[in-house]
């Protein structure tokens, strides 16, 4: 007879990502395995296979002799209904396995939105989904992730976190697992320990407080824990972990290529932008261990595609060395090299030129703001002329697509920096008469438009964010006043971003409201197909908790954030330092001009910041 | 062009026509054998697969075609081996050989259809089955056209030969020869027929295994 799961297959979506058996999967005899790692991606295999972190933490947790680390992911929602039918609960793909089995649950969180699938999945598996409910060593549930940067809102469920580059930390959190299995502690002794592991936040030895009018009073650690937990980084990326021998899906995925990090941290300081704060110091790979590792990784693979990722692709100092080697392996070998967030500088222009002989895409900015007082307010380094420059050669030779990115409700914002943004693209338009060199191709341009989101450990982490209708009436401004025909214009719907911001600044009564959204019928929050405001909404209403509170509120300067137990490096001072530098509309120079002292140069021992 | 019989069983079931054809791509890029590449923007290495194969069925008759890219030459058992070490799990190499047949003149296909009956294989239903595919009579299944609307096509004039045998007490093997190309017939077909027009032996779980392709004399397709 063939078993449940196989019958199941054929019925739902896509059944090659629940199957596993993968090129490069690794499988372990239960015989060498005293720990089984069940490590859980929020969302579907499409996007969670194109994760780079989580390849490498598999990579570092299977190289650890007796753990065996197996992925798991979201099921969409067909399957989703399947195995509520027929009583499955959810598997690990290698040895496709029910993970109530399994010692530790790892989940990887790098977006709000997937808050519900991390409760949805432990109830999926059969795991309780309090943390008070897990009594044993079993089913351990930890996470890391950028989400874990105010992790407060996951706190009911998640047992512990992972702060920062998990390459080191992991190997500490699993050998102490291990330890405490086979000396048989309990739960409360383990987590104990763990929270001496630094860069790991133990949640339930802090106690919140709160005053009357539901701001935070207080947040006491027990006795013997540090009031602040500092998340954890590699110092030296060339010799580093990195994992050239990685899973091959046999599926179509979203990112399906060899992936390359040229160095983590960014000089930028874009005020929005959490990323550029968080993922401070800036430490870079030098272009031979770059190259070495995308060869071996193309070799191993057969990816015919490369991307060198980063947050700031051109201010990699060794862009030219490692472009000079990679370029003619990747025509001999006719990989396709792909080099994105490129800035309009005059060496990333002539590299553009370079990969056109590989492929050509197109040209894609994110302006953000539509004036220059706006853009300075958010410290983007990027000027009017540099974008007319820019688009003026790609027209000349011959491009015709433009993207534009840029947001709404950024703090500031006036009705003048709205149509600021259809000015910009008047004028790239005119660009294009006067530039381009095949007019009968017609020019296309893509303007699009996100609802500004503030993010903790940003200098915007006290913004308020506007109330939805007002983005709507800005998106309806902007969309007036651009009635070209060969303009086209998306923008955001802002139901999604409003509860991103909740989540994202939100505290550990939001716990409640995750749950009940989850119990009634929330998952899979990332996609349209599935996602329902309303539910949140009633979710909300529910648990006697006003969203605006965390949105529209905004947070003073003096008040005590749910993220204060947790320090990314970079000081509360520099924060408000640049964000009274944004409110009078001064820009702060990248840090390669100068630093500008952030404090996340403190986080390093061995090497100094390479900005 | 060189060609490859491979199996495509267990797991590898679940992936489709055009993933398989990645899975190949990449793993004759990982075994170090260049294949000849289409040209222009997005340079592409060709392979091609005769009779795509539907997602869930098994087969251990897969043909695939390639080209070693120009100035490339190399045994061809160093290529099966090769290809084989680099190949994820269900997916196997088995022979290889260079002028193959002409395609078109692959014309059938014999087939198993596993029927699967949870409270037991009805009575006599070896032999209703055999007799009702076998019988002459037309067995219209609703079919989406290439213009995706739903058309009924009879089978019966496809199934060149059935013989159903029971092989434990809750299941029964459906050994079929059908057509293959101009049309083509899913054998899958078959246990949709039972449903539509004899639900008393509709089984609770069907699948199919291809065994061999076929000339029209009824030779294995090389």
């Amino acid at each position: 007879m063939t078993e449940l799961l196989q019958r199941i297959l054929p019925t739902v979506q896509k059944p090659a990502r629940y199957t596993g058996g993968e090129y490069n999967q690794v499988v372990k005899p239960l015989s060498e395995v005293d720990t089984r790692v069940a490590f859980c991606f929020p969302d579907t295999y499409e996007l969670g296979m194109s994760n780079l972190g989580m390849r490498i933490l598999y990579g570092v947790m299977n190289e650890m002799p007796g753990v065996w680390c197996e992925r798991v992911f979201a099921p969409w929602g067909d399957m989703e209904e399947a195995m509520k039918t027929h009583d499955l609960p959810l598997w690990a793909l290698e040895s496709q396995e029910p993970i109530k089995k399994f010692d530790m649950i790892a989940f990887t969180i790098g977006y709000e939105m997937s808050y519900s699938n991390v409760v949805n999945m432990l109830r999926l598996a059969k795991i309780p989904m309090h943390c008070q409910e897990r009594q044993g060593l079993e089913n351990m549930v930890f996470a890391g992730g950028v989400c874990a940067f105010n992790p407060e809102p996951l706190v009911d469920f998640v047992d512990f976190f992972s702060l920062g580059e998990g390459e080191e930390s992991t190997v500490e959190i699993v050998s102490l697992y291990q330890k405490a299995k086979k000396e048989g502690w309990s739960k409360e002794a383990f987590l104990e320990n763990v929270s001496k592991i630094p860069g790991v936040y133990v949640p339930s030895f802090y106690t919140h407080s709160y005053r009357g009018d539901g701001t935070l009073s207080a947040i006491t650690p027990r006795e013997g824990v540090p009031a602040v937990v500092t998340k954890r980084i590699v110092e030296d990326l060339d010799h580093a972990y990195f994992p050239v021998k990685t899973i091959v899906p046999t599926t179509e995925i979203v990112h399906d290529r060899t992936n390359l990090e040229l160095f983590r941290g960014c000089i930028r300081g874009c005020r929005f932008c959490q990323a550029g704060f968080s993922c401070r110091p800036v430490r870079k790979k030098s272009p031979e261990v770059l190259y070495r590792q995308s060869v071996a990784g193309l070799e191993d693979s057969g990816n015919h595609e490369l991307i060198l990722a980063s947050l700031s692709t051109s201010d990699y100092k060794g862009l030219k060395e490692l472009t000079d080697r990679l370029i003619p392996y990747c025509l001999g070998e006719k990989v396709n090299l792909s080099v994105p967030s490129l800035r309009a500088d005059n060496f990333s222009q002539e590299l553009m030129h370079k990969l056109q002989t590989i492929k050509k895409s197109g040209l894609t900015f994110a302006p953000e703001a539509g004036t220059q007082r706006l853009r300075d307010v958010i410290n983007k380094n990027l000027t009017e002329e540099e974008i007319l420059d820019t688009c003026a050669r790609a027209f000349s030779g011959g491009w015709s697509n433009v993207k534009l990115y840029f947001m709404l409700g950024l703090p500031t914002e006036t009705d003048e920096d709205v149509l600021g943004i259809a000015e910009l693209v008047y004028k790239v338009v005119k660009t294009w008469h006067a530039h381009a060199t095949n007019k009968k191709r017609g020019l296309r341009v893509h303007v699009a438009t996100a609802f500004f989101v503030p993010k903790p450990h940003t200098p915007f982490q006290w913004e308020k964010q506007i109330t939805p209708e007002e983005y709507l009436r800005r998106t309806r401004l902007l969309k007036d006043a651009m009635r070209n025909k060969s303009v086209e214009y998306n923008w955001h719907a802002p139901d999604l971003s409003r509860l991103e911001a909740a989540l994202a600044r939100g505290d550990r009564r939001l716990g409640k409201v995750i749950q009940w959204a989850v119990e009634h019928g929330a998952h899979l929050d990332g996609w349209d197909e599935y996602f329902q405001y309303d539910t949140w909404i009633k979710a909300f209403e529910a648990c006697g908790i006003d969203p605006d509170f965390y949105t529209t509120r905004g947070y003073e300067e003096d008040e005590v954030l749910p993220w204060d137990t947790i320090s990314v490096g970079v000081n509360r001072s520099f924060l408000l330092r640049e964000r009274h530098r944004a409110l009078e509309g001064k820009v702060t120079k990248d840090c390669r001009q100068g630093c500008s002292g952030c404090g996340a140069d403190k986080l390093l021992e061995e090497v100094k910041c390479d900005a | 062009m060189p060609r490859l019989l491979f199996e495509k069983t267990g797991n590898a079931v679940w992936i489709s026509h055009l993933d398989l054809m990645r899975v190949f791509q990449r793993a004759f890029r990982r075994a170090g054998i260049h294949i000849w590449h289409s040209q222009g923007f997005s340079p592409r290495a060709h392979v091609s697969i005769a009779l795509p194969l539907s997602v869930g069925t098994e087969s251990v008759c897969e043909i695939l075609e390639f080209d070693l890219a120009d100035g490339v030459s190399m045994e061809p058992e160093q290529i099966l081996r090769r290809v084989n070490e680099t190949l994820p799990a269900g997916v196997r190499v088995t022979a290889i050989w260079e002028n193959g047949r002409k395609l078109k003149e692959l014309t059938h296909l014999d087939a198993d259809l596993t029927l699967e009956y949870d409270a037991g294989v009805p009575q006599g239903a070896e032999e209703e089955i055999t007799a009702f595919f076998t019988g002459g009579r037309p067995i219209p299944v609703p079919k989406k056209s290439k213009s995706g609307k739903m058309t009924d096509l009879d089978i019966a004039p496809m199934v060149l030969k059935c013989a159903a045998e029971q092989t434990d007490p809750q299941t029964l093997v459906l050994h079929v020869r059908v057509c293959a190309q101009n049309p083509s017939l899913n054998p899958m077909l078959l246990g949709e027929a039972l449903r539509l027009h004899a639900p008393h032996l509709a089984p609770d779980f069907c699948k199919a295994r291809r065994l061999d392709v076929l000339d029209r004399e009824g030779n294995s397709f090389r």
